[in-house]
């Protein structure tokens, strides 16, 4: 089970899509488990063929444990598919409530492990040799040593033993469902396999569940990831961002107008699905300055900071129902601006959907946090470990400005950085601010 | 189109961007983004959708006319017969 981010101990297998002897290459979609953060697609990180499906859905398992065993593409050794030997587990019913796992959960670890990024070559991240070469993101898993938040692990097992015998054989294929379905049918004891979805592409959605568990009754199984339990992933998150960044920030307001005027004539002569959002034009201004600023783009890892030459740029998203989501554009710093736009549009819409994918969870290197519309001036935002910095734009909305020593209405917008003053200072961080804006003021360029 | 079938064509696009939404508790005067909590890229993507299945342009400069459900149906319903 790969960490998922920095506020994950666990999930829950929903459905395997493979089964034994599928052969897999290095990226492919496996498995989907059930976080606090919807259903999430779980990406393969070595070519190999599939021996043995270990969890069953249902099963929830801690950040770490096994959840196939994979053979090399040559057949000769045996692995576990997220290779790295399960942490603290098995011993997890003779261990002691501890109390500090709250304090020191796995998330750092587990996505030093998850990081495909080139640099992360080795560490305690690495799990193990095996003999075979490895691709640079072959680690999928968190190193032993961390124990996972052992609490989490028994309990709940126990249930899901009892209710999936033959995992191989009854794995439902791909089930495209929202994550609204989801929960409701996991509180409702509800086969998702069972019920005929009336979404686009067949997706299951809330009402297709309800009117199955209206002519099905069944003792509900289990309840899935709730809201409270998400609030508690984000604070712990959050609180070890607290205690182990010294944060700074800074915040900087930017005439937005021509942007949003070169914005309006651009979306003029465009249809619906080609239009931008400012959202885009932020995102990508904010990519694009990162160039001169770079020790604001990587993460910070086992006590040392590890600059990125990929610019991974998480977007928060904010969950319909509450909480938050930040999946990351993938080499953005590749990406042009309508490259930027649809990728933000596939993510809020896998968002939605519940399709995100481990890679997009994982390997950020940086985060950008937006109001949108209808919000207020300013956003400080906390840091999401391991990055070293957040950028937060308000809303924009008309402000009184200077041009030309007259006070005049433009369009603006409040940008900050929350930044960590182990790898950057004021001085740095204001030069990419001042980049930002100076890029915003040519967005013929972007 | 009758408006019935527009207003359902509208919902079953909006709950495909929403699926947390039930058609059936949706009222015409709810506000797409301050009630039923579209964000702006939401929006557009309903936008984009209605576009394609009714083949109306929607420049933004009519974005205000869609603000609410019923706004949108209606709006629909103007272009199609204008």
């Amino acid at each position: 089970m790969p960490s998922l981010g920095a506020d994950m101990e666990a999930a829950t297998l929903v459905e395997w899509l493979v089964r034994p002897g599928d052969t897999v290459a290095r990226g492919d979609v496996v498995a989907v488990v059930e976080t606090q953060k919807g259903a999430i697609e779980v990406e393969v990180f070595e070519a190999g063929t599939v021996a043995e499906l270990i969890a069953v859905p249902g099963q929830t398992l801690p950040v770490g444990a096994p959840m196939a065993r994979l053979a090399a593409p040559g057949g000769a050794d045996d692995r576990a598919a997220p290779p790295a030997p399960p942490p603290a587990a098995p011993t997890a019913p003779a261990l002691p409530p501890a109390p500090p796992p709250r304090a020191e959960p796995p998330e750092a670890q587990g996505a030093t492990g998850a990081q495909g990024a080139p640099e992360a070559q080795g560490g305690p991240g690495a799990p193990m040799a095996a003999g075979t070469q490895r691709g640079p993101g072959a680690q999928m898993a968190p190193p032993a040593q961390e124990a996972p938040d052992a609490r989490t692990a028994p309990g709940v097992q126990g249930e899901a033993g009892a209710q999936g015998a033959a995992p191989a054989a009854a794995a439902p294929r791909d089930m495209p469902a929202s994550p609204a379905a989801r929960a409701r049918a996991a509180a409702a004891g509800v086969e998702l396999a069972a019920v005929a979805g009336t979404g686009p592409g067949g997706a299951v959605l809330l009402a297709d569940v309800e009117r199955q568990a209206a002519t099905t009754a069944r003792p509900p199984r289990r309840t899935g990831p709730d809201m409270a339990e998400m609030r508690r992933a984000i604070a712990a998150a959050m609180t070890r961002a607290n205690r182990e960044i010294p944060h700074f920030y800074l915040s900087h307001r930017i005439d937005l107008q021509a942007a949003a005027d070169w914005l309006a004539a651009e979306n003029a002569r465009r249809t619906p699905d080609r239009r931008l959002l400012i959202g885009a034009l932020l995102v990508r201004a904010t990519v694009r300055a990162l160039a001169a600023v770079p020790e604001l783009n990587g993460r910070f890892e086992d006590d040392a900071f590890m600059p990125s030459a990929a610019v991974h740029c998480g977007v928060a998203v904010a969950l319909r129902g509450g909480g938050l989501v930040a999946p990351a554009i993938l080499d953005a710093q590749d990406c042009t601006l309508d490259a930027i736009m649809a990728a933000m549009r596939d993510l809020v819409t896998r968002t939605r959907a519940g399709r995100l994918r481990t890679s997009e969870l994982t390997r950020g290197t940086i985060t950008v946090s937006s109001l949108g519309e209808g919000g207020v001036d300013a956003l400080l935002g906390v840091i999401h470990p391991p990055q070293v910095a957040l950028v937060g734009f308000g809303t924009p909305r008309p402000q009184p400005m200077v041009r030309d020593g007259a006070v005049v209405a433009r369009l603006a917008v409040t940008v900050t950085l929350a930044a960590d003053h182990r790898v950057s200072d004021g001085r740095r961080g204001a030069t990419f601010l001042s980049r930002i804006d100076h890029l915003l003021q040519e967005p013929e360029t972007a | 189109m009758t408006p019935t079938e527009i207003r359902t064509a509208v919902l079953d696009d909006l709950t495909a961007i929403a699926p947390d939404l039930d058609a059936a508790t949706l009222d015409d005067a709810d506000r797409l983004q301050d009630d039923l909590g579209l964000d702006s890229m939401d929006f557009l993507n309903l936008v984009a959708a209605l576009h394609r299945r009714f083949g109306l342009p929607i420049p933004e400069q009519d974005y205000p006319r869609l603000v609410t459900l019923g706004g949108a149906v209606a709006y629909v319903e103007d272009a199609l017969s204008g």
